[in-house]
């Protein structure tokens, strides 16, 4: 008989360690419908009956946050086998409030008293047998991490799933408040009483998903109930229900756990952390770590050594060779075969569009090793607590950080590392404003209109000035969005700061390889299909092959350059190059290298890196109209990769286009702006 | 007085929660509920926010809401 058991718990509690020690390498990852939350599922190593589902780690069911919500109507309407409820035994008094609220819901459900090897490190006891006794629910001793007491814990699962557990009433609540309960019980519809029972206690702590879900009419009724038990509770049955829980769990653990020392002790964690967020210390530490991350994984002088390659740029550097040396042989191999044209056009099409793929996935592999390192270490923790002070002047939290940072580098794993994000909103501003970080593709464009037609001019000041107006660009829009499109989402800054741990290997590489698969799967189909879309507009007319100068690709930019008139570019050529771009940002060195004049692949390789310049350009180009079109090029849509990775990130094609669509207009708007003001003063 | 008056190393006990709404049951949620004793660990290196010590476990909070928490 095949069973579900979901995974529910705080986080950090080791409930991503459990889950891989359930599953191994069986697992699968996607998105809850509609948000930026994972899900996670896997069949258990040693019964392939048992499905195994990782829910959001949550504190709470409350109803504000994503996670919580996805957590919640997982419980009360899909309703799993039975819940493994995952407890850190080194802090069991908030650990076991979101148990207590598990319990509310009456699934079946064992209690996993996880890291209990920092428990006994401590000198502390847990009475187990106790603890179950007091609660009314199994309580299994484990250590995640090194996989002990799973045997005993599965077992207990697979014993109690399925089993209705008695109704009782919950133990916590004074007979006030339950008579309150049952009384909202009793206007609500439905068949079981437990989900009505629930959802009753839901509409007397005042939870407004609750109260949507119900007619006006009831609500009315509702609303008289709940103003009786406010009055009861000191105006606040909401807090009384709370503190209840609490009251409870403070009694429950008086009873079960024996602690070596009174009050709070100095733990190693303590310590490291004492230095780590040292008043002095904190800002150079940390700015070393990220240069470390950054460079680790995009520099090509590796800790100052010139030429020295980063693992990640090493890594890339491989597979475009192999890559590249593959696509080559089978090219060849295809025309020998006395393919035509088109057809070995077509299969090199392919190949780049594969390639495409291939190349981002060292950079994201190497990224995502470090990135879980650091979540799994709890040092990401305090990355939010060292930058909050200067994020949330824009609404965001620290962690935006670590995405836009690497945006610098290029912005495919830059908007995967959002997920390290806590809120869903923070989450999606994010993606969308992380492409303004000007990423490495789009040097190569700076250098072009630098050398061209600002060689009189302060060239790096120039290209610089395109990097600050992609930040500032970047803040104005985490502004612009928060109080328009965002408005509803209330932020706040409270949040656990976990005790530091070693992580362990095995979940650092699952994660990393996680992702890894997940961009090839995901976002490899757009940047494949993307890719081949281009070539083929780009080398065929209705007549068949091409040059670029007669493609459909030429026609289309002649169809639309009058959009661009008022950015001051309204040339066929340079609306080819933004569609270009979009395959990768580089590309419209050489699409303008091919279009005015065609260049040799040296001369385009020259111009990229700035030591040549490329007269034609001064055709259409002037220096206000250039500025114009690197910022457009800046701001508009990413490359086509980066877009498959807001695809998979996002979960949802409406918030991929929304993102988009955003960039293109800031894009628009922006350039717009450069070339009206830029006409004035000039 | 509030959470916010708390110096690093001294230590209050929790009389109640002035906010309403997610807030405050986000700061009960995560264990600050009426009774329960607080420790101030640090100030965060730009002045906020702030780390605290409660039901044995480490939480931060900004000084506004840390605000919202009236002790004794």
């Amino acid at each position: 008989m095949s069973m579900t058991i979901a995974l529910a718990g705080n986080p950090n509690c080791g409930k991503t360690t459990l889950f891989n020690e359930l599953t191994g390498s069986k697992q699968h990852v996607g998105n809850w419908p509609g948000v930026t939350v994972d899900k996670k599922d896997g069949i258990y190593k040693k019964n392939k009956e048992v499905v195994i589902l990782d829910l959001p780690g949550t504190y709470s069911l409350s109803p504000y946050s994503a996670e919580e919500i996805v957590a919640r109507d997982y419980l009360v309407k899909d309703r799993p086998d039975a819940v493994i409820d995952i407890v850190d035994g080194t802090s069991i008094e908030r650990n076991l409030y979101l148990s207590l609220q598990i319990m509310e819901t009456r699934v079946p459900m064992v209690i996993a008293l996880n890291m209990m090897d920092e428990v006994e490190a401590r000198g502390d006891r847990i009475d187990c047998a106790k603890l179950s006794e007091e609660l009314g629910v199994p309580v299994v001793p484990i250590v995640a991490r090194s996989g002990k007491g799973l045997k005993e814990l599965m077992d207990t699962v697979i014993e109690v799933a399925g089993k209705r557990r008695e109704s009782e009433q919950a133990r916590w609540f004074d007979e006030e408040l339950k008579d309150v309960i049952d009384a909202v019980a009793d206007l609500l519809d439905g068949r079981d009483p437990d989900e009505k029972w629930w959802k009753a206690l839901k509409l007397v702590e005042k939870d407004e998903v609750a109260a949507a879900a119900l007619d006006p009419a009831r609500m009315a009724s509702v609303k008289e109930l709940v103003a009786v038990a406010d009055k009861n509770a000191d105006g606040d049955a909401e807090a009384k229900i709370a503190d209840a829980r609490y009251q409870y769990i403070g009694k429950v653990v008086k009873n079960c756990v024996r602690k070596a020392h009174k009050g709070h002790v100095e733990t190693k964690s303590d310590k490291l952390d004492k230095i780590l967020t040292n008043r002095i210390l904190a800002l150079p530490i940390f700015a070393a770590v990220m240069y470390l991350m950054f460079a680790c994984t995009f520099s090509e002088n590796f800790l100052f050594v010139e030429g020295l390659p980063s693992p990640g740029v090493w890594l890339a550097g491989i597979v475009e060779e192999v890559w590249g040396l593959l696509a080559e042989t089978v090219v060849s191999v295809v025309e020998n075969m006395g393919a035509s044209e088109w057809a070995a056009g077509l299969v090199a099409s392919c190949l780049d569009g594969i390639g495409a793929v291939a190349g981002f996935l060292p950079l994201v592999l190497v990224l995502f090793l470090l990135l879980s390192f650091l979540e799994d270490s709890g040092y990401m923790a305090r990355v939010a607590f060292v930058m909050d002070r200067i994020f949330r002047h824009f609404g965001l939290s620290g962690r935006s950080f670590i995405p836009m940072l690497m945006g610098f580098g290029c912005s495919v794993p830059a908007l995967m590392a959002s997920r390290t994000l806590e809120s869903d909103k923070d989450r999606k501003i994010t993606m969308m404003i992380t492409p303004f970080m000007s990423c490495g593709a789009k040097l190569p464009i700076y250098a072009m209109f630098a050398a061209t037609l600002f060689a009189d001019a302060n060239q790096t000041a120039i290209v610089f000035s395109v990097y600050m107006l992609g930040i500032v660009v970047a803040i104005l829009s985490a502004l612009i969005l928060n109080k328009f499109a965002f408005k509803s989402d209330t932020s706040n800054f409270i949040m656990e700061l976990p005790q530091y741990r070693v992580p362990t290997l095995k979940s650092v590489l699952i994660h990393a390889w996680e992702k890894v698969k997940g961009f090839a799967v995901k976002a490899g189909t757009v940047i494949f299909a993307s890719t081949v879309l281009i070539w083929f507009l780009s080398s065929f007319n209705f007549n068949g092959m091409c040059d670029m100068e007669d493609s459909l690709l030429a026609s289309v930019g002649n169809a639309i350059k009058w959009i661009f008139a008022p950015l001051g570019w309204a040339d066929w050529r340079a609306s080819v190059g933004v569609v270009t771009g979009w395959i990768a940002k580089e590309n419209i060195v050489a699409t303008f290298g091919q279009l005015f004049g065609g260049v040799s692949d040296e001369m385009v390789e020259a111009v990229m890196a700035g030591e040549e310049a490329l007269p034609a350009i001064g055709e259409v180009f002037n220096q206000v109209s250039a500025y114009s079109y690197m910022a457009f090029n800046l701001l508009c849509m990413p490359c086509f990769a980066a877009v498959g990775a807001i695809r998979r990130e996002m979960g949802s094609w409406k918030w991929t286009l929304r993102a988009v669509g955003f960039q293109m207009l800031t894009a628009y708007v922006v350039a717009l702006l450069i070339n009206v003001v830029g006409n004035v003063i000039f | 007085m509030t959470l916010r008056d708390l110096k690093p190393g001294q230590q209050g006990v929790v009389t109640a929660i002035r906010t309403a709404g997610s807030m405050k049951r986000r700061i009960m949620d995560m264990g600050i509920t009426p009774g329960v004793e607080i420790l101030v660990i640090k100030v965060a290196p730009l002045g906020d926010p702030v780390e605290v010590n409660v039901r044995g476990y480490e939480l931060s909070l900004r000084k506004e809401e840390a605000q919202q928490i009236e002790m004794k």
